[in-house]
């Protein structure tokens, strides 16, 4: 965790290059680990994800009802969609309350201990697309 | 058929005599505003309406022991002046913030109370989220149960108040949301356990379970920017009242049940 925090804090954002809907290209060239991604997406201080969406992790009590299923994710969109959407998703839909994962730019009052600090690594960011690419089925 | 239009003979004014009941304890629900108190457990909500149970009553009580207690240099109680609360505090919760002209700007009620002591009483102001000013909210607020939110007709407080609004619908945070994105936008929607409401200020101070005790307006608006990861602003910052002079406009005629409680 230290480490983690470590290398979250000397991460100087990586250049991306968007194409149409999509960031085809990892983050900095990094290989996303899909069991490392599943943790992130089901830790409710890390991914945040199931405070707003539901998906398929029967284990996990109390998923929330604000935004779409995760389930058929890695059907629905490709991993370059996925990308992006993590990345900045206000950069598809300006009006989404989905967060933009890797951004620091535009945001406003952002709390001390935040600043200037994604809210996933690059690194992170890769895992959890890996892992959203496994959700084929919709169920 | 004719058994289907005899059962909703019966059916109707048993419907009605319901709404009636529920109008009769909350009489929010005519324009689809709803107080927080309609999107919690049914057990939360007998814990509001049993005063001997509402551990909010308990700063109510402690509230009237300070009242009633000589302070200050002055060396005078609050009912020194204002005599019996139920009488002279009857409305007054119901529609602060009130424009102070001797600050020149709005001040929510405890900051009326502080003022108060500082004036009148020449003490020392009780500090923001301390136990005696809370109390003291919590029993003058109660004196306004049952009454509607009446937000001053004072044209001095617009400004004020439309900053409240900015603020209210402005992205912060390393998350980026504002109090619209989920309380207007997402009202009724579960983020996670909880139940979003509609953020409608009727109740404060609130007793909230999460906390295991009282706390203010302001308390529960740091819990939300710290919880988009927005900087808070400090106890007592002039943020807060606008935004609670917008939350009150918002929530006119909505009726006041203080002290609240919530999951």
């Amino acid at each position: 965790m230290l480490l983690a925090m470590t290398a979250a804090d000397a991460d100087e954002l990586r250049a991306f290059k968007v194409t149409g809907d999509a960031i085809v290209e990892p983050l900095g060239g990094a290989r996303g680990d899909v069991a490392r991604g599943r943790a992130i997406v089901v830790d409710r201080q890390k991914g945040l994800c199931l405070l707003c969406h539901t998906g398929p992790f029967p284990d996990q009590r109390f998923q929330g009802t604000l935004a779409p299923t995760l389930a058929g994710a890695g059907a629905r969109w490709t991993e370059g969609q996925l990308r992006l959407r993590l990345v900045d998703s206000a950069k598809l839909n300006p009006a989404t309350i989905m967060p933009s994962y890797y951004r620091t730019e535009g945001l406003t009052r952002v709390g001390a201990a935040w600043q200037n600090k994604p809210v996933l690594t690059a690194q992170e960011v890769e895992d959890v697309v890996a892992f959203l690419a496994t959700l084929k089925d919709p169920q | 058929m004719i058994r289907l239009v005899a059962a909703q003979r019966l059916l109707v004014p048993a419907a009605m005599m319901c709404l009636a009941a529920a109008s009769a304890v909350m009489a929010q629900t005519i324009d689809g505003r709803r107080s927080g108190f309609d999107f919690m457990s049914r057990d939360s909500q007998q814990l509001q309406r049993d005063d001997t149970a509402n551990p909010g009553m308990l700063a109510v009580l402690d509230g009237e022991g300070l009242w009633n207690a000589k302070a200050g240099r002055a060396n005078r109680s609050c009912a020194d002046c204002h005599q019996d609360a139920s009488t002279s505090m009857k409305g007054v919760a119901a529609r602060y913030p009130a424009f102070s002209a001797a600050l020149n700007r709005p001040i929510d009620l405890q900051g009326r109370i502080n003022a108060c002591r500082e004036t009148q009483q020449q003490a020392t102001p009780l500090p923001w989220e301390s136990k005696e000013l809370l109390a003291l909210s919590a029993y003058v607020g109660n004196q306004s149960r049952g009454m509607p939110i009446a937000p001053p007709d004072d044209a001095r407080l617009a400004p004020f108040r439309q900053r409240g609004e900015a603020l209210y619908t402005r992205r912060v945070g390393q998350l980026n949301f504002s109090c619209a994105n989920c309380h207007d936008d997402n009202a009724g929607g579960k983020l996670a356990s909880a139940v979003i409401p509609q953020a409608h200020p009727t109740g404060y101070p609130i007793y909230r379970l999460e906390w295991q005790g009282i706390g203010s307006l302001q308390r529960r608006l740091r819990g939300c920017f710290i919880g988009v990861r927005a900087e808070p602003y400090a106890y007592g910052a002039q943020e807060y009242v606008e935004l609670e002079l917008f939350l009150m406009s918002r929530a006119k005629g909505m009726t006041i049940e203080t002290p609240a409680v919530r999951p």
